[in-house]
């Protein structure tokens, strides 16, 4: 045996293996994300309580076609995503930046189309502490909601744009373009929460 | 063509389809929205398909399903944390159904 294989054998023995195999930093992002679902599913329960607790609640929204487009954009946007992944794991870092870009674009039309969304509700004079429709409840409720996953997107594509950018510049590691995809995927899952609870279900018949 | 690229074309392949599969369940959430049912069965349904959409996120997209033990780690807590959430429920019916303006 060597005196290399000695130390790293003396080494090793002292280290200790990561939890579930996992990363630090990985592991550091899955505990934010259960740290994150459960402030949205508190959020997302709290809405629930009242909602069923207020009579006459309102059904304000008509069409469901911006919803429904914020939805396929942000759905394709973890597509993107993943291509990114693949791309920095398979060492293409021209292919990792460009996809991860792409993932930012979407990120940012889905933001675009989310506060052009909440102009006609304000423009209708719709605020957080007033609702034309009734109960002052419900803008406080949407605005909230949709606006604290609306933070989650907009932190989301300044991840994405840095992390890209240090990535190509050979600052960051194709690890690091996997945790922020895991933690734009997890603001896609969100939304599929979101869009029925807080659209659907107030859905005009 | 190497074992490497062929494993990413068959991962490649795989995430089309979980995103297929996503977009159709998402579809099938606007389909239930304009079902003439009641609002809690709109809403269990709903659930239901969100449940499955957010599983196959978790899974395939967040790779959860080739780590075993984390899988494990973050599907107790959480279905945990929200299982806790749902201690409330009962005073939200107390109040729709209490309250002088609910009879």
């Amino acid at each position: 045996m060597s005196q290399a294989e000695v130390t790293i054998g003396g080494h090793s023995s002292l280290m200790e293996e990561p939890t579930f195999s996992v990363p630090a930093k990985k592991m550091a992002m899955w505990l934010f994300i259960i740290a994150d679902t459960a402030t949205f599913a508190g959020c997302l329960v709290a809405y629930g309580f009242i909602r069923n607790a207020t009579p006459n609640w309102p059904r304000p929204f008509h069409s469901i076609t911006n919803v429904a487009l914020m939805t396929l954009i942000l759905l394709t946007s973890s597509l993107t995503m993943l291509f990114g992944v693949r791309s920095a794991q398979n060492g293409n870092k021209a292919g990792a930046f460009r996809w991860t870009m792409i993932t930012a674009v979407a990120g940012i039309l889905f933001a675009t189309l989310h506060i052009r969304e909440w102009m006609g509700m304000i423009n209708e004079g719709a605020t957080l502490f007033h609702n034309p429709w009734g109960t002052p409840l419900f803008s406080s409720l949407f605005f909230s909601i949709t606006g604290l996953h609306l933070l989650h997107v907009t932190g989301g594509v300044i991840a994405l744009i840095l992390v890209g950018l240090r990535y190509l510049g050979g600052r960051y590691k194709a690890d690091d373009i996997e945790i922020t995809g895991l933690y734009w995927h997890f603001v896609d899952l969100v939304w599929m929460f979101v869009v029925p609870l807080v659209y659907l279900l107030n859905l005009a018949h | 063509m190497t074992t490497a690229e062929e494993h990413n074309n068959s991962g490649v392949g795989k995430d089309l389809v979980v995103y297929v599969c996503m977009l159709a369940l998402a579809g099938i959430q606007f389909l239930i929205a304009y079902q003439d049912i009641s609002a809690s069965q709109m809403l269990v349904r709903m659930l239901v398909v969100a449940i499955v959409e957010a599983a196959l996120a978790l899974l395939f997209f967040m790779h959860l399903w080739e780590n075993r033990g984390l899988k494990w780690f973050v599907l107790i807590f959480t279905v945990a944390v929200i299982v806790g959430l749902q201690y409330g429920w009962t005073d939200s019916f107390r109040l729709l159904d209490g309250a002088p303006w609910a009879k």
